[in-house]
């Protein structure tokens, strides 16, 4: 039983290795400046998580395939160097691991959150509410009317709460249900929630970020290819969470205008 | 250190009568059981819930016979909605981690053998320990009767982050009455495990034998020991925090809850709260936890790995300083579960390196361990098998961990399946290779009859490649970005290659699930049919083997127990083989290289 063990163990070892080896699960293409970092990044960590994986395994199956069923009065033996040797190369190898890891992480990290957006990025502002994101562009004027949460009233499609009565800013506002943005130009999202927890999250953008009620965020990217994204929630909203998203809607700088010179038409 | 401490043993009498021999027992070895009796309820019940999951993940338009008597809101026809999945997400996370994975290789078996180990007639307060397992059991009906209230279990998963699970009845169905039975029985089970930590803390340091130095305790004490004192800081937060959360839904209190919400279209009547301050403290408690629920699981596995060898580790001492290094940086690390959360994107930084840094003690531990097999004599049977199945699954849990660690890999993999496989990995399922390796070593202490170890090799089998075939095909999934706590995948992203993916793991935990009722069987039917075990049926040294199988209610009868040596003195020549049990006077010769 001993041999069947390490028997099952490489087979497990290999067979897990191998759709990671061949590429079979591939992360969907990166579309933004700042992903290639974090898929640097991730590419070295399997690296090195993939090599401590099959050593571990394989030692583990070859020292239970050697050692199981001895000879009777086959001497015990001591691994050479014993436990100071283990704790050495731990602390060298992992050590080592850490530091590049962590140095190198930390600059994937900073290119997100650690730079300022360009002063020319475009501002959207996004809400994220029970089951549904809603998009705000500014207008005109580049200027966003105040929300209102008393004033939210989904019916007559006033979904942020907007009061253009009273507030000249609330009057050109644009909102859309897709997140329509040029490419290659910097976009900074200013998010809000409107009643729970949620998620901005765009495979292809490498950026998930939580809405969090209370506490207006604010991130930045930068979409470098024309096409529709898809924007999932990832943090549990409640009963319909598994149905909420929206789309990222990528165009060029062209399609871009026109889009927003309809949409502002139709305010 | 002093070489001997005076035991100061409590004294009782025998107990008489059905209620106090079984029920409402003092006897920690009775308490041990009940809270393996109730883990195992618990698991099993986690376990139909994955499969009901699991079967609407790939098929979520399947009648499932029987499941509208359950609920009929939540299964109209037999026919999942998407909210009772969260429901039966909720459940399953909160049974599996608290009831199980706390209960099991930590409360249960700690209870059992850590006053056995060091020499103890019982734990130092045996009315706390009781009271601990019925405020534990407590807490499992007040968590359980969420299943048959009308409004149904709550969805707000087992973090409960807020405001989510604070706003009361607006948030969805099941957040109105089940999820104040959630606080509650989360608040009820601190109680309990407080109590529990504490008596730990005390046995072990004032009731140790004559001669049972901190050093010569075993590993298995000592993990249980640490894991106490990790416990009682842990779960002493966690408490005011279910406190509070309780606060904000029935006292209009605002703990949690920020000024300006609007949920269901009503404006909520909140203002001043955090949702972060409930996610810091909940994980200030949460990482521990996984600690709580792997370190004991570390100890038993170390415990039987040595007696498998028949010979000690490359060192002891090196694996206790590693554990109590874990247990140390458990503190510092919490925020890593936060780094998308809005949280100060450089607090992420500052979380990410003591996380990355207990890869160190992590991977000392694991060379250790696959060092000492070198040269090793490994007797093969079912709870040295699940021993180093633990190994091989503490690895492959582990090593997914450093992708987590470093939040520019988190920004991507956070929501996805990619941390599923993971803590399933590490805390799940190697904790659980803890159990039943422990309890297929312990069980002949504990009836007096051996397990069946044919059944217990086809389980190991079974559950080795099944646990694999389950949770390695998450971090596939995870990397290509499917996002887990979905009841089904509506969007167009997920191609028909992960649908089969999904349907193989499915597949998997339905026959992976199927094999534990050979073991279920196993236990049983040894309890009542198994061969009779003799006192000390593996060679083993330690104090546990060196009383009778079942133990009497007080132990060590009227003897006091005085230990001589370490606790492995295994490949030595001892008057009864290669071993020399602890509490034997006769001096051990190395039998050499």
């Amino acid at each position: 039983m001993g041999k069947i063990f390490a028997v099952v163990l490489v087979i497990i070892a290999l067979a897990s290795a191998y759709p990671i080896i061949s590429n079979k699960y591939a992360m969907p293409e990166d579309i933004s400046t700042h992903g290639h970092l974090i898929d640097e990044q991730l590419h070295e960590t399997m690296w090195e998580a993939g090599l401590s994986f099959l050593g571990a395994q394989l030692v583990l199956a070859y020292f239970v395939w050697v050692f199981t069923n001895r000879k009777a009065g086959s001497p015990l033996k001591t691994f050479p160097g014993g436990a100071k040797v283990m704790v050495i190369a731990a602390i060298l190898f992992v050590g080592t691991e850490i530091l590049a890891l962590g140095v190198m992480g930390q600059k994937a990290w900073g290119s997100v959150y650690f730079t300022a957006p360009k002063p020319d990025a475009l501002q959207v502002q996004a809400q994220a509410g029970q089951f549904a994101y809603y998009f705000r562009y500014p207008g005109a004027d580049g200027k966003f009317g105040a929300i209102h949460p008393d004033k939210i009233d989904e019916g007559n499609q006033n979904y942020f709460g907007l009061d253009p009565a009273n507030e000249v800013e609330a009057r050109d506002d644009v909102v859309s249900g897709e997140l329509v943005v040029p490419a290659n130009r910097e976009v900074q999202l200013l998010m809000h929630a409107k009643d729970v927890g949620h998620s901005f999250y765009v495979r292809e953008l490498r950026i998930q970020q939580d809405f969090v009620p209370g506490l207006d965020l604010a991130i930045h990217f930068t979409a470098t290819k024309v096409g529709k994204y898809e924007i999932i929630c990832t943090q549990l909203c409640g009963l319909g969470h598994y149905n909420m998203k929206a789309y990222l809607n990528v165009m060029s700088p062209e399609d871009y205008d026109k889009w927003m010179k309809t949409q502002e038409a139709a305010q | 250190m002093q070489e001997t401490s005076v035991p100061q043993a409590h004294v009782h009498a025998p107990p008489e009568g059905f209620i106090r021999k079984h029920v409402f027992s003092l006897d920690h070895k009775v308490i041990g059981k009940q809270y393996y009796g109730l883990a195992l309820v618990a698991v099993f019940l986690g376990m139909a819930l994955s499969w009901l999951m699991r079967l609407h993940l790939v098929w979520p338009n399947a009648k499932v016979p029987g499941l509208e008597l359950l609920s009929k809101v939540g299964a109209p026809g037999g026919v999942m909605t998407p909210e009772y999945y969260l429901s039966l997400l909720t459940m399953h996370g909160t049974l599996m981690v608290f009831f199980v994975l706390t209960n099991a290789p930590f409360a249960a078996f700690g209870n059992y053998f850590l006053p056995i180990q060091i020499g103890a007639e019982d734990m130092a307060f045996p009315r706390f320990n009781m009271m601990s397992f019925w405020v534990t059991f407590t807490a499992f009906l007040v968590l359980i009767t969420a299943f048959i209230i009308p409004d149904g279990p709550p969805i707000a998963g087992w973090t409960s982050y807020a405001p989510l699970s604070a706003v009361g009845k607006d948030a969805g169905p099941g957040m109105q009455f089940g999820e104040s039975l959630w606080g509650l029985s989360i608040a009820l089970f601190c109680i309990g495990s407080l109590l529990g930590a504490l008596n730990f803390i005390a046995t072990t340091l004032d009731l140790r034998a004559k001669g049972m130095t901190l050093m010569r305790m075993p590993i298995s004490t000592w993990a249980w020991f640490i894991t106490s004192c990790i416990a009682l800081l842990a779960f002493a937060v966690l408490l005011p925090a279910c406190i509070l959360l309780v606060l904000d839904r029935h006292a209009g209190t605002s703990f949690f809850i920020p000024a300006g919400l609007v949920v269901s279209d009503r404006l909520q009547p909140h203002s001043g709260g955090s949702p972060l301050l409930w996610q810091h403290l909940f994980w200030f408690f949460g990482h521990p936890e996984v600690y709580i629920a792997i370190l004991p699981s570390m100890g038993i596995v170390s415990h039987i790995l040595i007696n498998s060898m028949r010979k000690p580790l490359l060192s002891a001492k090196v694996v206790i300083y590693s554990m109590m290094s874990i247990g140390f940086l458990s503190y510092m690390v919490w925020g890593h579960h936060m780094f998308v959360s809005g949280m100060n994107p450089m607090s992420s930084l500052a979380f990410s390196f003591p996380t990355l840094t207990i890869t160190i003690p992590a991977t000392v531990m694991t060379l250790i361990w696959l060092g000492s097999l070198y040269g090793a004599d490994i007797q093969i049977n079912s709870a040295s098998l699940f021993a180093l199945g633990f190994i091989s699954m503490f690895v492959s849990g582990g090593v997914s961990g450093f992708f987590l660690a470093q939040p520019s890999i988190d920004i991507y993999l956070h929501g996805t399946y990619f941390v599923v496989g993971h803590f399933h990995l590490v805390m799940g399922v190697a904790s659980l290779f803890g159990v039943f390796a422990g309890t297929y070593f312990w069980f002949p202490k504990m009836s007096g009859r051996m397990m069946n170890d044919n059944l217990g090799k086809l389980h190991f089998l079974i559950t080795f490649i099944g646990a694999y075939c389950i949770f390695m095909p998450f971090h596939y999934l995870g990397l290509v970005g499917n996002v887990r706590r979905y009841s089904s995948f509506v969007d167009d992203f997920m191609g028909p290659d992960l649908m089969s993916l999904h349907k193989f793991i499915t597949i998997s935990a339905l026959i992976t699930g199927a094999a534990q009722f050979i073991f279920l069987f196993n236990l049983i039917y040894s309890r009542f049919k198994g061969a009779p075990a003799s006192d000390n049926p593996w060679n083993a040294t330690t104090l546990e083997w060196s009383i009778p199988s079942p133990p009497p209610w007080n132990n060590f009868g009227d003897k006091h127990p005085i230990v001589y040596h370490d606790p492995y003195q295994y490949g030595v020549r001892g008057n009864k083989g290669d071993f020399v049990m602890q509490d034997s006077p006769e001096q051990s010769i190395v039998s050499g290289d």
